[in-house]
């Protein structure tokens, strides 16, 4: 599936998207987050909170 | 059988279990946090599932979620419990000292003042942390005095109030390397070395993973660990410190696991499962957490010194 980055408009294919996952742009290096996966969506990934870890 | 994972994002060991799941044919929802609403009063939509897998990235969703599924008695990994005690330092090294677990020293100071006194007290350097936080994020080793009081000042004005619970940890000259090792319920399965020039060894912070062999004696002060912080799926750091022997320092409750099935040759996604569906099957009863405290009396701790 294919789509483009939102952040530097680069194409993105990904073999198995699943929803919710995080990818990164092999272009710009942004972290990006599988919204739909048919058709394919990406958005900016949210960014990491005080709170985050294991 | 059914089962649910509560999660925030995918990360690769959510799509690992999420693949062992599809593998194994075990029916279950995916539940993004940012998607729930809890109505307390109605628990019907919950109820439908034997156990609930808990991933989030999110300490506080995720404690909130687990408090309010345990009330309902809906089995969780882990429980309320293990993850107030493992989401917040101060009371992980409480819990652990309590159960007689041999840890890192540990001061609490409630002011600058104060905590420098506490850090003086151990000698520099020592290492500062903030109670709630993880992936090795701003930890500070303090080599003196001036150091000591810029972070205190720091942490005092610019930090939210938790900063100004101020713990601060002996520095443990260990030999470049802490051990993760990964305790799911009785059983050490699996344990790494992070290794690294810096201080902080966390592979979040570009420790690199090795095997570790789980010895007898490691397994005995990591399931000792897991215990004292209610037990489930725990991953435990320990150090090493050349006259104490193995310490623990750290218990996670979310615990990450990518670096480690190749390395240790454990599959710990399959172990997971293993445990989530005993809990959901009723086979193993995590404790029961109705005091949302720090009442373990229940917890059979395994006698360090026999």
């Amino acid at each position: 599936m294919t789509t483009n980055c939102p952040e530097c408009d680069c194409e993105i294919t990904l073999a198995k998207p699943i929803k919710g996952e995080i990818v990164v742009c092999p272009d710009c290096g942004t972290e990006l987050e599988v919204l739909e996966t048919n058709p394919l969506e990406l958005a900016l990934a949210p960014q990491e909170e005080e709170d985050w870890g294991e | 059988m059914k089962l649910a994972v509560l999660y925030s994002r995918v990360r690769v060991e959510e799509k690992l279990l999420f693949e062992m799941l599809d593998a194994r044919g075990i029916a279950y929802d995916k539940i993004d946090d940012r998607d729930v609403v809890f109505d307390l009063h109605d628990s019907s939509a919950w109820r439908q599932y034997d156990v609930i897998l808990e991933r989030c990235i999110n300490h506080s969703r995720a404690l909130s979620a687990l408090k309010i599924l345990n009330d309902w008695g809906i089995p969780t990994v882990n429980t309320a419990y293990v993850a107030d005690v493992c989401g917040n330092k101060l009371v992980t090294s409480s819990a652990l000292v309590r159960a007689g677990v041999p840890s890192t020293r540990i001061k609490i100071a409630f002011t600058p003042e104060s905590a420098v006194k506490a850090i003086e007290e151990f000698g520099y350097p020592v290492v500062l942390k903030p109670a709630i936080g993880s992936w090795g994020r701003l930890l500070s080793k303090i080599n003196d005095r001036d150091a000591a009081e810029t972070v205190l000042e720091h942490k005092e004005v610019l930090g939210s109030f938790h900063h100004s619970i101020f713990y601060v940890q002996e520095y443990i000259k260990k030999p470049g390397r802490d051990i993760r090792a990964f305790v799911i319920g009785d059983e050490t399965i699996a344990a790494i070395y992070r290794s690294s020039a810096h201080w902080i060894t966390n592979t979040a912070r570009g420790g690199q993973a090795s095997k570790c062999q789980v010895t007898p004696e490691l397994n005995k002060i990591c399931v000792a660990a897991a215990h004292a912080v209610g037990g489930g799926v725990l991953a435990v750091d320990i150090l090493e410190d050349s006259e104490r022997g193995f310490l623990a320092n750290e218990v996670n409750y979310t615990m990450e696991f990518r670096n480690s099935i190749a390395t240790t040759g454990v599959d710990i996604p399959n172990r997971i499962l293993d445990y989530v569906l005993a809990v959901g099957r009723g086979e193993i009863k995590p404790l029961e957490n109705s005091d949302f405290g720090f009442q373990i009396s229940d917890l059979k701790t395994p006698n360090l010194n026999s």
